[in-house]
């Protein structure tokens, strides 16, 4: 018995809880990913450096508040900088827009330029990160380390295994879930987000009846803004704040959209979730689960650790393959690729 | 109400519109037909879907509404529906509905969080006007139903319901009646002559079915080949030779039209 529990308390230290985390990070990704596809109808690639941009400057103002004495207590200051993210990334979107999409949407060009037009914008921004906050590693987290320590969870159940749960994997995951209650309320139940449903269903018949596409494209920047600044600085938060981290994120970010269905909000998060999980599952070494559960003649001897770490990149895109191979319009229909 | 004047539009080469002028009254259910790529639905679209034209002009009431972005002609009352139906599947009947009017408060990002009290009153009034346009339509039992689960026949109410959710002055319907069965056409076809009675709507019409287009339009203006061919009611249309010709070939000549 009390095997069974060392062995759940370790899966959920090293599987469950960074697994939930990551998985959450990945969801705002994709979520953003998903809207763009679904209402500008392009595959972003200046999603990732979107975040980097909102994680930047979410560390600006965290240091700023630190340096002026401000903190949040136990919570990380970098909770107050998130807004000024969100809002600086905002005003950053919604000038690309204006500078560079909306041209090519005024051309009607077709989705795969805006692709590429997007991938110039990637190397911009990322250039202007590391221009601002330069290429280097960046910490900012403050406050309390954990929730609970694996100490901490050791004395007082008086098991054999630990639990850690980090402040800052508590602080993404219950963001992550305020968020996506926000954002369905709003596409459900609000005019704004029931007219970007419209846009996205079918948008002749959304510009012959009264939607003002000019509002939805900038609604829908802003939006995204908000859930790329937030996922940016949770991830920095969580992890660590490097520029070209985020570059490497948008492959499982994209990852996830597609296996979920692109253009399907609900999908995006499930997709996060299956990507993270399956990556950490993977490169996790299960001895240490197993030897609680087999009897001892039967304990493993190897690490029983399906991939190395080093390959982890690699398990989003073979579940991709496989999503696209058996289900093009990914797990929950979305638009096909 | 409507003036097309000397309108071209070609698509590289080939002059789908090829300087037609016409003219739609004030209160009039005026009727566009003609063989297949006569240019009827291009026309619409210069018209009414923000498709420029090569050249020409058209002016609503006098104003000059050429190449204007559907929206903004959506807002001076111009409407337009579908050949194939369009609706938005993933929604209900009554949200699609609800879809259509402009301007509410609840579109404005800032009001959509502090302006609750004022967006649900409006809301529970477009919602009432629905169940109104759904009842005209005979389709009031569908109200809740996805409207990509609806049938073509029961789409092309809906898309003649989107229009009545404003108070649209001219609409341009792109064969209503095509793919209907006759119960249906018969429904159809009266929702729009109490719609023009009652509400005093102008319509614009692009139809095959003769004994509908006889029913409801006067004039009907009779295109081929890009070229406005004639105009007139369906009597005189009918005992024109050069629609005849136009229309079904000379071979068809000695078999009448009707």
């Amino acid at each position: 018995m009390i095997d069974i529990l060392n062995a759940m308390v370790v899966l959920s230290n090293y599987v469950l809880i960074p697994a939930i985390a990551y998985g959450s990070q990945l969801a705002l990704g994709a979520l953003g990913v998903t809207l763009i596809y679904g209402i500008l109808r392009f595959s972003n690639f200046a999603h990732g450096d979107t975040m980097a941009f909102g994680a930047m400057v979410t560390i600006l103002f965290t240091w700023l508040f630190q340096s002026w004495g401000i903190t949040l207590g136990f919570l990380p200051t970098a909770l107050l900088g998130i807004p000024f993210g969100i809002i600086a990334t905002a005003a950053l979107l919604l000038a690309t827009d204006k500078l560079v999409y909306q041209f090519y949407r005024r051309q009607k060009a077709d989705p795969v330029i805006l692709v590429i037009v997007s991938m110039g914008v990637m190397f911009v921004m990322n250039g202007l990160v590391r221009f601002i906050i330069g290429p280097n590693d960046q910490r900012f987290s403050d406050g309390e380390r954990f929730i609970i320590s694996a100490r901490e969870f050791k004395t007082l159940t008086g098991l054999k295994e630990g639990l850690a749960f980090k402040t800052t994997q508590g602080i993404t995951i219950v963001t992550a879930i305020i968020l996506v209650l926000v954002l369905f309320w709003f596409l459900n139940r609000t005019r704004t987000g029931k007219s970007m449903r419209a846009f996205s269903d079918n948008e002749d018949l959304a510009l012959l009846s009264g939607i003002n596409p000019d509002k939805v494209v900038m609604v829908t920047w802003i939006i995204v803004a908000g859930l790329a600044a937030t996922a940016g600085a949770l991830y920095g938060l969580d992890k660590s704040f490097k520029p070209f981290i985020f570059l490497q994120l948008l492959l499982p970010i994209f990852a996830s959209a597609i296996v979920g269905g692109l253009g399907n909000p609900i999908g995006a998060i499930a997709g996060g979730f299956v990507i993270a999980f399956s990556e950490v599952l993977i490169t996790y070494p299960l001895k240490k689960v197993l030897k609680y559960l087999m009897p001892e003649q039967l304990e493993p001897s190897g690490l029983v650790q399906l991939l190395s770490t080093d390959y982890k990149f690699a398990v989003s895109f073979t579940i991709l393959i496989i999503v696209l191979l058996f289900r093009p319009t990914g797990l929950f229909k979305g638009k096909s690729v | 109400m409507i003036r097309v004047e000397n309108l071209h539009r070609h698509f590289g080469g080939f002059r789908a519109v090829d300087g037609s002028s016409i003219e739609i009254k004030e209160g009039s259910i005026t009727g566009l037909i003609g063989p297949n790529g006569a240019g009827k639905t291009t026309l619409f679209n210069v018209v009414a879907g923000g498709l420029p034209p090569t050249s020409g002009q058209v002016t609503m009431n006098g104003e000059d509404i050429t190449g204007k972005p559907p929206h903004e002609l959506f807002h001076k009352g111009l409407l337009r529906t579908f050949q194939i139906p369009h609706e938005f599947s993933s929604m209900t009947v009554l949200e699609n509905l609800m879809m259509v009017p402009g301007g509410q408060t609840g579109e404005n990002l800032w009001n959509t969080w502090f302006k609750r009290t004022r967006i649900s009153r409006e809301e529970l009034e477009l919602a009432a006007k629905a169940d109104e346009v759904l009842e005209f339509l005979t389709i009031d039992h569908l109200k809740n139903e996805k409207a990509g689960n609806l049938s073509g026949g029961q789409k092309k109410l809906l898309e003649l319901g989107r229009t009545m959710m404003v108070d649209a002055k001219i609409v341009f319907l792109d064969e209503v009646g095509a793919g209907v069965n006759r119960t249906l056409l018969n429904t159809i076809g009266d929702a729009i002559l109490r719609l023009n009675k009652e509400r005093g709507y102008t319509f614009c019409m692009i139809e095959h079915d003769m004994e509908f287009i006889g029913k409801l339009c006067d004039p009907i203006i009779v295109m081929a080949e890009g070229k406005v061919l004639t105009k007139g009611t369906i009597e005189e249309i009918k005992a024109n030779e050069q629609v005849i010709e136009a229309y079904l070939g000379t071979g068809l000549k000695n078999k009448g039209v009707s």
